[in-house]
């Protein structure tokens, strides 16, 4: 009788026999290649020579002396710049027309929602069509209104805006859905109270749609910073991170670095600077939070 | 009163043209990747640009999924995906169950670690895991494009947020009918979290056919390309075939619209659940 356990004992066990698949998962593939990448940021290792301990001179090069890291740097900065407030105005517009609920509007939130579920492979392959200078649509419609054809592409000062408004276009039915939610959980007294005191449309959407959305202008304004930081396919596929390097991005540089060159203390140094950036950025974001965004309550 | 009615119907109209303007934009890059599939490199590059094909080549399609070798990166993609969501709600649904109802030291530490995690960029542990495959020998085979997709910290959340809004008397009447823990499981909480089960598979889905990055780094052997990795040998457009190109996106596209067409509920509800709790 001794030999039989606790209660306690055989809740731990049911509960770890429970979780033992997916932990041991999370385990290998997760919590240890989270630390191990710290190590390999600190050594220099290209996965043929034994690796050599270098402290944090990896990040000291990548911070002082590198200028392709700095350029990248830029670069994702700009794109980040153009996709957040292009995607966010562009999905509110998209979830505003969408809530006036007309007939039909499930057509439409279909065809809107398409480029989300979308490869970006397959789509960075129509689009680069689509900007392609002699033949593609975008040039032939523009030279309707006699705009001279654009080298969208292989054109540095264009090429970061190309891929921007793809990013946006893919990625706006995602957060239309998000806007959408948002919108039917505002009450319908507020805007009928400012109906009765004679408020538009216009008004209506300034004074209380778009102060009720903030809470979810935030989710979408932080999860849009998170994924404009790590945008690679986009650009691998269109551009290539040219023309002149001009959009190249710091995952096309992680990438490169640990993947072409093998330069693995490097690779992980970036990508922990990489987490750093988004880290902070999102810190910010939620600390500045309370001076914009208005939790209602529904009492 | 008649004013506001003519108001009404104008605010209608011009709702009405901006959805259809958006829709277009939204839309056309669908129809030319399906216009220039089906297109002979003849009617390809024309100015302006021809719409309908004439003839309708379908040749493209079979062409891209034997000499392109399309039809071999669908069976992997297939392979994968298939094997990936099953293993995605299988483990996540008994992690779930055990952070949600099952009691026990560190339950809670644990699943704030699993929630740690989740902010950390998959770039951070792309290269140890990259290291990791080689170490096993797994690249260049199925098991490096399966077996870590897996364990996804992101299912295992959101099933169990689902789970502990199952009502606890289902669970009190399954003990006082003897069940024990496992059967509890299977029997009850697995079957009643089929919403969440859909729309977790669904992501996953649609996470796993498209997944590209990680293939990349992994497979170089062409004979497990996955679809993605195949698409983007034509990267830059330096192609000398358009029309092939485009049927092999069409191919890569079609699970996807298939499964978008039919769960399509399962999506809205699965990106709203994320974001209005915050």
């Amino acid at each position: 009788m001794k030999k039989m356990l606790s209660k306690e004992m055989r809740n731990f066990l049911t509960g770890i026999l429970f979780i033992l698949p997916n932990f041991i998962g999370f385990l290998i593939f997760t919590l240890i290649p989270v630390i191990a990448s710290l190590v390999l940021s600190f050594l220099k290792w290209d996965l043929i020579n034994p690796p050599e301990f270098v402290g944090l001179n990896n990040f000291f090069y990548l911070i002082k002396e590198d200028q392709a890291f700095w350029a990248v740097l830029k670069n994702t900065g700009y794109y980040s710049l153009l996709v957040i407030p292009g995607t966010i105005i562009f999905s509110l517009i998209l979830a505003v027309l969408l809530n006036a609920k007309l007939k039909g509007s499930v057509v439409f939130r279909f065809i809107y929602f398409l480029p989300v579920v979308t490869s970006t492979v397959a789509v960075s392959l129509v689009w680069s069509w689509i900007y392609n200078p002699s033949f593609g649509l975008l040039n032939n419609f523009l030279s309707k209104f006699g705009v001279p054809p654009v080298a969208w592409l292989s054109d540095p000062r264009t090429a970061m805006v190309a891929i921007a408004i793809v990013s946006i276009w893919t990625g706006a039915g995602n957060n239309m859905v998000l806007f959408l939610s948002g919108m039917q959980g505002i009450p319908e007294q507020l805007y009928e109270a400012a109906g009765l005191d004679g408020a538009g449309p216009f008004r209506k959407f300034f004074s209380i749609t778009l102060p009720m959305l903030t809470p979810t202008t935030f989710f979408v304004l932080v999860m849009t910073t998170i994924n404009s930081f790590q945008v690679f396919d986009l650009v691998y596929m269109m551009t290539g991170g040219g023309p002149n390097n001009s959009t190249r991005t710091i995952v096309s540089y992680i990438y490169e670095t640990g993947f072409e060159f093998f330069n693995m203390g490097n690779a992980s140094a970036s990508a922990w600077i990489l987490f750093a950036f988004i880290f902070i950025l999102t810190l910010i974001q939620f600390k500045v939070q309370n001076k914009w965004v208005q939790y209602y309550d529904a009492s | 009163m008649m004013r506001n009615n003519t108001f009404e119907m104008l605010k209608k109209i011009l709702i009405y043209i901006l959805l259809i303007i958006l829709a277009i934009i939204m839309g056309l890059p669908f129809l030319w990747m399906f216009s220039t599939a089906l297109k002979d490199p003849s009617q390809t590059f024309v100015i302006p640009p021809q719409w309908i094909p004439n003839p309708i080549k379908f040749q493209n399609f079979i062409d891209a999924w034997q000499e392109a070798n399309f039809g071999t990166y669908f069976v992997n993609s297939a392979i994968v995906t298939i094997a990936t969501v099953f293993g995605q709600l299988l483990t996540s649904a008994f992690a779930a169950f055990s952070f949600a109802r099952l009691k026990y030291k560190g339950r809670d530490v644990l699943f704030f670690g699993y929630l740690a995690t989740m902010m950390i960029p998959g770039q951070v542990t792309m290269i140890p895991n990259f290291i990791l495959m080689r170490y096993f020998n797994w690249i260049d085979s199925y098991k490096a494009l399966i077996i870590p997709a897996i364990f996804t910290a992101y299912g295992t959340f959101m099933l169990r947020q689902f789970m502990l809004t199952i009502p606890r008397e289902l669970d009190e009447a399954a003990i006082i009918d003897g069940a024990s823990k496992w059967q509890l499981f299977w029997r009850v909480i697995f079957p009643i979290s089929k919403p969440a089960l859909a729309t977790l598979s669904v992501f996953s889905f649609i996470g796993a056919w498209n997944s590209f990055l990680w293939p990349l780094i992994v497979i170089s052997d062409e004979t497990k390309f996955t679809l993605p990795i195949g698409l983007s040998i034509f990267k830059g457009n330096m192609v000398s075939n358009y029309n092939l190109m485009m049927a092999g996106t069409v191919i890569s596209v079609i699970p996807i619209l298939i499964m978008y067409c039919t769960m399509q509920k399962y999506f809205m509800k699965g990106i709203a659940v994320g974001a209005v709790k915050g």
